[in-house]
């Protein structure tokens, strides 16, 4: 099963590497991580895809929140949610093809970025697996090379993640 | 202005790092500190000379022999131990005791000096990321960059290590920023807004469910570990079963926690653990786990373990929770007041006579045994001869690693909690001098004695300094085979007897290769006692039975530091045994 979990975190010096290290040392399979900053300059939040069974997401979880400087957790996928994956792709396009790829990202709500003589880069963003069918059609073009920023997700509606205070124990 | 002699900063004057180091530790109510110098720490070591007369430091040989003397300290206190060592090799040093802490929930604040904060990063003299190292093995960690956050720091980390499951917690301190002034604020406020221990307590209907789940239940046990000690919930588990009539098995860090030679105490459970509580956990119908966390060690086959009973969990650690075991009543709550609360509402179960005089069957058929009419000295008979001795007198007891600390576990019948200071989850050898010197230090009047190994004791032998040079007159009574015994133990039991580097004295002697008469060369090597003598200890050795208690009776009435060198027998295996990851119907009884 797949599972995305959003967690708040103190911006501090090295908590990517406490997370990361946990996750590699009880042996989670992790298939994406991101870090960006939120509203609150003391908090960032990670943005994680763990693959597993209910048993395994529960441990996660909790080892997650027995991290110090973790300020909570929250199970995103169990909820009505919206999450983005934002990718950059070079593909192979010489003159004759560059309509027909334009076209393509079209459908796919793309923006071509940068056109060089024998290549196009094109910025897509989306569901994981928006990006997936976008990448096996531009498979047979020859993809040069592709970055993807991971999944980030956000729960819908009013409610805001808490961010309590410092000393709210 | 302040005179330059001033010992005590003022507020509103500025101060070094080094001193609001050791003004907060004096703050939190340290009063000793276990501490090695070194180049990058000596800021803090001056420091420390102008706070003489309100802590004690105490200088070990070996940055882990002080990393596990505030170990000592921590378990024999409930206390925060604290130790501190320079950057580097120091620093490294102290991670084996920091993993140890972590792994047994022991309070523990490490100070590490660091490479001034211009070079890290650079591969400086004696530089090691320790804060990186240490992240997986410590409650949580700091790097200190600036001058001002150092009295907060150490606020979060006494209320870290000290709250919710203890443990050791790192603040790694840059030689520039223990030299940097400022006016130190200890009241700043903590910033730990991850952080919350206000919800680790049963709730009421939780407390209800427990109590209903054990008045249902027709074959209950207890089974109670190191949370049991860490919370100071002895009395109230004590109240519990006096309530209940519920026979009671500890864990290894549960020992202590229920008197062990009460009626209802089935003793240790698990791999070495007594015939009757493994027979008791597998037959039983409830289950009633109290800071526990199903280690493999007690499980065995996890899936067979407990299979038929209902189990209660109440664990401090929301992560412990249906980590191993499904629990059928599960509660995050710190155990005394879980126990407190339940005894206040609690009845006994209907109709356990039947199960209870069982267990008691059990326990009668199948006690702890050794044989009793072996000429020379079995290391049981030597430590049920020192429990014979001490029983009745404010005794802690260290041990090493392996089978001594097993059969300790066994036969000395601990009555009291922080009595019995074992490296549990880590397995350190080489702890138990280390630790008697830390519970010494706290307990100046108390007779502390660490029952050791002699592969366990030479890996901390340096500690012997310490305790004739800072005056702690810990006893050792060395139970020596030469051999590393457990580990010869499972070459007898699954590698056809054949020795793989398990003997400790030279490799010409037959015993290397197992050719040996399973008691070893008559002149021990090393001669401890010649090197407890070196150390300026006093010592005897003993190899004939009949010495052997009033060799032991010398070794208590010692004044100074003294060492028993009792020569056992290698061929003894430790029994009862559930090999690992087997179940009670594997169990092995000789």
């Amino acid at each position: 099963m797949r599972h995305v979990l959003s967690a708040l975190v103190q911006n501090v010096p090295g908590v990517l590497s406490h997370i990361s290290g946990m996750l590699a040392s009880r042996g989670y399979n992790i298939d994406s991580l991101t870090v960006g900053e939120t509203e609150s300059p003391k908090i960032s939040r990670m943005t994680f895809v763990v693959m597993g069974d209910d048993k395994v997401l529960e441990q996660v979880r909790k080892q997650l929140e027995k991290i110090v400087t973790v300020v909570g957790v929250d199970d995103v996928s169990s909820q009505d949610h919206v999450e983005r994956d934002l990718m950059l792709i070079k593909v192979t396009a010489p003159p004759g093809r560059r309509g027909e790829i334009r076209e393509l990202a079209e459908v796919f709500r793309g923006r071509v970025v940068d056109m060089a003589s024998e290549s196009m880069m094109i910025e897509i963003a989306g569901q994981e697996r928006k990006i997936e069918a976008f990448i096996n059609l531009m498979r047979p073009f020859g993809i040069i090379e592709m970055a993807r920023t991971g999944i980030i997700a956000m729960v819908r509606g009013a409610n805001s993640s808490d961010l309590p205070a410092a000393e709210g124990k | 202005m302040a005179s330059v002699t001033s010992t005590q900063p003022k507020a509103g004057l500025a101060t070094s790092g080094a001193d609001i180091v050791i003004q907060s530790l004096v703050n939190h109510g340290v009063d000793t500190i276990f501490a090695y110098p070194g180049g990058a720490s000596i800021p803090l070591h001056q420091a420390l000379t102008r706070f003489r007369d309100r802590i004690r430091v105490v200088l070990p040989r070996h940055e882990q022999g002080g990393g596990f003397a505030a170990q000592g300290y921590a378990r024999s206190t409930g206390k925060v131990g604290v130790c501190m060592a320079t950057s580097g090799p120091g620093a490294t040093n102290l991670v084996t005791a920091i993993a140890d802490a972590k792994l047994d929930s022991v309070p523990m604040v490490a100070l590490t000096g660091q490479v001034g904060t211009p070079v890290i990063g650079t591969d400086a003299f004696q530089e090691t990321p320790i804060v990186e190292v240490c992240r997986s093995v410590t409650k949580h960690h700091y790097l200190v960059t600036d001058v001002n956050d150092i009295a907060r720091v150490l606020r979060e980390a006494f209320h870290v290590a000290t709250t919710g499951r203890k443990g050791p917690v790192l603040v790694d301190l840059p030689k520039n920023v223990q030299l940097a002034q400022t006016v130190p604020n200890y009241d700043a406020p903590m910033d730990l807004p991850g952080y919350r221990v206000d919800q680790l307590r049963a709730r009421p209907e939780q407390i209800e469910k427990v109590a209903a789940a054990i008045k249902a239940a027709r074959r209950p046990v207890i089974y109670a570990g190191g949370g049991v000690i860490a919370s100071d919930a002895a009395a109230e588990l004590y109240a519990l079963v006096e309530k209940t009539g519920i026979p009671v098995t500890t864990t290894l860090t549960g020992l202590g926690g229920f008197p062990g030679d009460h009626p209802l105490s089935l003793d240790m459970l698990g791999m070495h653990g007594s015939v009757y509580a493994n027979y008791a956990v597998s037959e039983a119908d409830l289950l009633l786990a109290f800071g526990v966390r199903f280690d493999d060690r007690v499980t065995g086959n996890v899936a067979e373990f407990a299979k038929s009973c209902r189990i209660v969990h109440i664990d401090i650690d929301p992560s412990e929770i249906n980590k191993i075991k499904r629990s059928d009543i599960a509660v995050v709550s710190d155990i005394k007041y879980a126990l407190a609360e339940l005894n206040r509402i609690v009845e006994p179960p209907q109709n356990t006579g039947d199960w209870v005089r069982r267990v008691a069957e059990w326990k009668r058929t199948d006690p702890f045994r050794y044989d009793e009419s072996y000429e020379g000295i079995l290391a049981q008979h030597a430590i049920h001869e020192l429990w014979r001795q001490t029983r009745d007198r404010d005794t802690i007891i260290s041990v090493g690693v392996g089978q001594h600390q097993m059969w300790s576990a066994q036969f000395y019948k601990f009555r009291r909690p922080r009595t019995w200071l074992c490296s549990s989850g880590l397995g350190t050898m080489g702890f138990g001098l280390p630790a008697a010197v830390g519970a010494k230090v706290a307990h100046p009047d108390k007779l502390v004695v660490d029952i050791d190994g002699d592969g366990s004791l030479l890996m901390n032998v340096q500690e012997m300094a310490t305790c004739f040079c800072e005056k702690v007159p810990v006893k050792v009574l060395l139970l020596n085979n030469m051999h590393l015994g457990m580990v010869v133990q499972w070459e007898d039991r699954f590698h056809a007897a054949n020795r793989a580097h398990t003997y400790l004295g030279p490799i010409d002697h037959p015993e290397a290769v197992g050719r040996g008469n399973g008691i070893g060369p008559e002149e021990r090597y090393p001669n401890f006692v010649g090197v407890a003598a070196g150390f300026g200890w006093s010592g005897r050795q003993v190899a004939r039975k009949a010495d052997l208690s009033d060799a032991i009776r010398e070794m208590i009435e010692a004044q100074g530091p003294f060492l028993l060198d009792v020569q056992v027998p290698y061929q003894e295996h430790v029994l009862p045994m559930i090999p690992a990851g087997m179940t009670v119907r594997e169990l092995i009884k000789k």
